[in-house]
């Protein structure tokens, strides 16, 4: 998998950015940008060349699904590959993730192994 | 207290701490609590609604969450410092999140609020229900922690 890919990190929580970017670092991923939440992210995902998005789902100004329907709904972005991160691991809101073109999806807490295994399904 | 509570919170926090902070918890006996004091130097709290409704709070000791925020970022931290306090936060939300998934796995669909932090030797926790909470003790190798939940089932639940 090409570690040169450049990820985005959207998270309102500056400690939570700090721990992915950590986890992705271990991974052998150095080239990461961050965005405070789903608003930034997409005036980041139009000014650049986006490989991988990493997203929390609560966040306030728009939440990681409301991203996540922005960039599908984008003729530019749509096929970006979008990786919701999240605490909120009930049914009802892995089907709204799944039904908005998710393209993984991973359950707070994780491990780097569970990280490194979605990146693999959707890089790979 | 219902009883797959205490064990939804008790293996939501182990697995937390074991994942993201590569800390293995032990787990003393639960007790009851009678007073608003917290048992350690900083707490994130959360409100629970739903099947059930109440709060969850966990408190640190000073030396615990050092070495737990220490791991998790992967730098050391000597103080209760912003990026800590972010954490507690962070930490209470996905032992929330983990329990609540454990939970739903029973028939109980529960949603939680924003965490707060509060901070402070021998800071008082304010659960939403004002009643008795139960506090589940833990010990690591840097200290100990304590997670305090006052939790009832909403009617019909």
């Amino acid at each position: 998998m090409d570690k040169g890919l450049k990820l985005l990190i959207v998270d309102d929580f500056a400690t939570m950015r700090k721990v992915i970017r950590n986890i992705l670092k271990q991974l052998g991923y150095e080239n990461i940008v961050e965005a405070e939440d789903g608003s930034i992210a997409l005036r980041v995902l139009k000014s650049q060349k986006i490989d991988l998005v990493i997203s929390d789902w609560n966040m306030p100004n728009m939440t990681g699904l409301e991203l996540l329907k922005a960039v599908r709904a984008d003729e530019e972005l749509k096929v970006t590959p979008f990786l919701m991160v999240t605490a909120e691991a009930l049914q009802e809101n892995v089907v709204a993730a799944v039904k908005a073109g998710v393209s993984n999806y991973i359950v707070k807490p994780f491990t780097a192994e569970a990280m490194n295994e979605k990146l693999q399904k959707i890089l790979g | 207290m219902d009883v797959r509570f205490i064990n939804a919170f008790l293996a939501g926090t182990t697995d937390v701490l074991r994942m993201m902070a590569f800390v293995e918890p032990r787990a003393g006996k639960a007790f009851l609590k009678k007073d608003n004091a917290a048992k350690g130097d900083v707490s994130g709290v959360i409100g629970l609604t739903g099947a059930a409704r109440g709060s969850l709070a966990l408190t640190f000791s000073e030396p615990c969450i050092l070495k737990v925020v220490s791991n998790m970022l992967g730098e050391e931290q000597a103080s209760i410092n912003g990026d800590v306090k972010d954490a507690v936060g962070e930490l209470t939300n996905m032992v929330s999140g983990s329990a609540r998934k454990k939970l739903e796995s029973e028939g109980l669909s529960v949603t939680a609020a924003i965490p707060t932090v509060v901070s402070g030797s021998g800071h008082s926790i304010r659960h939403v229900l004002g009643g008795p909470s139960i506090i589940i003790p833990f010990e690591t190798d840097d200290g100990p922690f304590f997670v305090d939940v006052c939790l009832i089932l909403t009617n019909g639940s």
